[in-house]
């Protein structure tokens, strides 16, 4: 599993890469995860729809992650804008 | 009368100041902090190809999650349409009665919602996803990264989104005559795409039709 977040000028950046399956691993992706959630940052993870449709979830904790995802997506809360 | 010319200066130079010193000091605060930082490594000498190379790994990356429709409608019109009340309990979507509505979702611009079956805008949502860590000065995320949190962030909690974004009338930032203009665009698109033979994954992809920002 990878976790990728989004930068401005930079694109997206691998900050953290683990099998989950692997004690150490998760240890290390729950702590990153918490850390990018702490920053502000929402999660999401790409996934495809039984109908083969690409769709999205978001996710709040390392448990709600779907477990056959490969990647987990960190990007800046939203906040309203152009007022 | 050479006094007065003289007081007269002083005084202009002195409401100049005034109005000036605010920018003048934020410029230095701003060159303080980037001298400060690339000091510590965390920001390199300015790279004229940076935002070209992040919106082009933002790209790809906004291409490996949405769908083919989706891509080829970003990649030739500018802009992703993004169905509406997929997430949401039917009770909560009651004010539009079941009619079905839809977002466009441009780059660093508000998310018009509107009625595809009569093309009537709803509203505007404006919604920024600011990185308050500035890496290289600049909290905005490249347009394609943008868009991809947009399109993310309604697909995978609608509610959450808009709860977030500031709501206006249609036309607060974005011309409704611009947004009547994408709708057209979009079922021309749409209607092209349908009679053409199955899409050719592998044509190359020119740059999205851009817009002005607001």
């Amino acid at each position: 599993m990878k976790f990728l977040r989004m930068r401005p000028g930079h694109g997206e950046q691998l900050i953290a890469e683990g099998d989950p399956e692997v004690a150490e691993d998760a240890e290390r992706l729950v702590a990153e995860f918490r850390r990018q959630l702490d920053q502000g940052m929402w999660a999401a993870v790409p996934v495809t729809s039984e109908a083969g449709r690409r769709e999205a979830e978001l996710v709040r904790t390392f448990g709600d992650i779907p477990s056959a995802t490969d990647r987990v997506i960190f990007f800046p809360r939203a906040a309203g804008g152009g007022v | 009368m050479t006094v007065a010319l003289c007081v007269t200066a002083i005084v202009v130079i002195a409401l100049l100041s005034e109005i000036t010193w605010p920018y003048v000091d934020r410029r230095l605060d701003h060159r303080r902090a980037r001298r400060e930082a690339r000091r510590l490594g965390v920001v390199g000498p300015y790279d004229p190809g940076r935002e070209r190379r992040a919106e082009q790994r933002a790209r790809e990356l906004l291409r490996s999650c949405v769908n083919d429709e989706e891509w080829g409608m970003y990649r030739d019109l500018g802009f992703i349409r993004v169905w509406g009340g997929q997430g949401v309990p039917a009770d909560a979507a009651r004010d539009l009665r079941g009619v079905p509505y839809a977002y466009l979702v441009y780059p660093h611009k508000p998310i018009v919602a509107y009625l595809p079956q009569t093309g009537q805008l709803l509203n505007e949502y404006c919604v920024e996803f600011p990185d308050e860590t500035r890496p290289f000065g600049s909290a905005r995320l490249p347009d394609s990264d943008d868009v991809l949190a947009k399109w993310m962030a309604l697909k995978g909690d609608e509610r959450r989104l808009i709860a977030e974004a500031n709501l206006h009338l249609p036309g607060r930032q974005i011309d409704p005559k611009q947004v009547q203009r994408d709708i057209w665009r979009l079922g021309r698109w749409e209607r092209e795409r349908l009679e053409r033979p199955a899409a050719d994954p592998g044509t190359p992809s020119p740059p999205p039709a851009r817009h002005d920002n607001p």
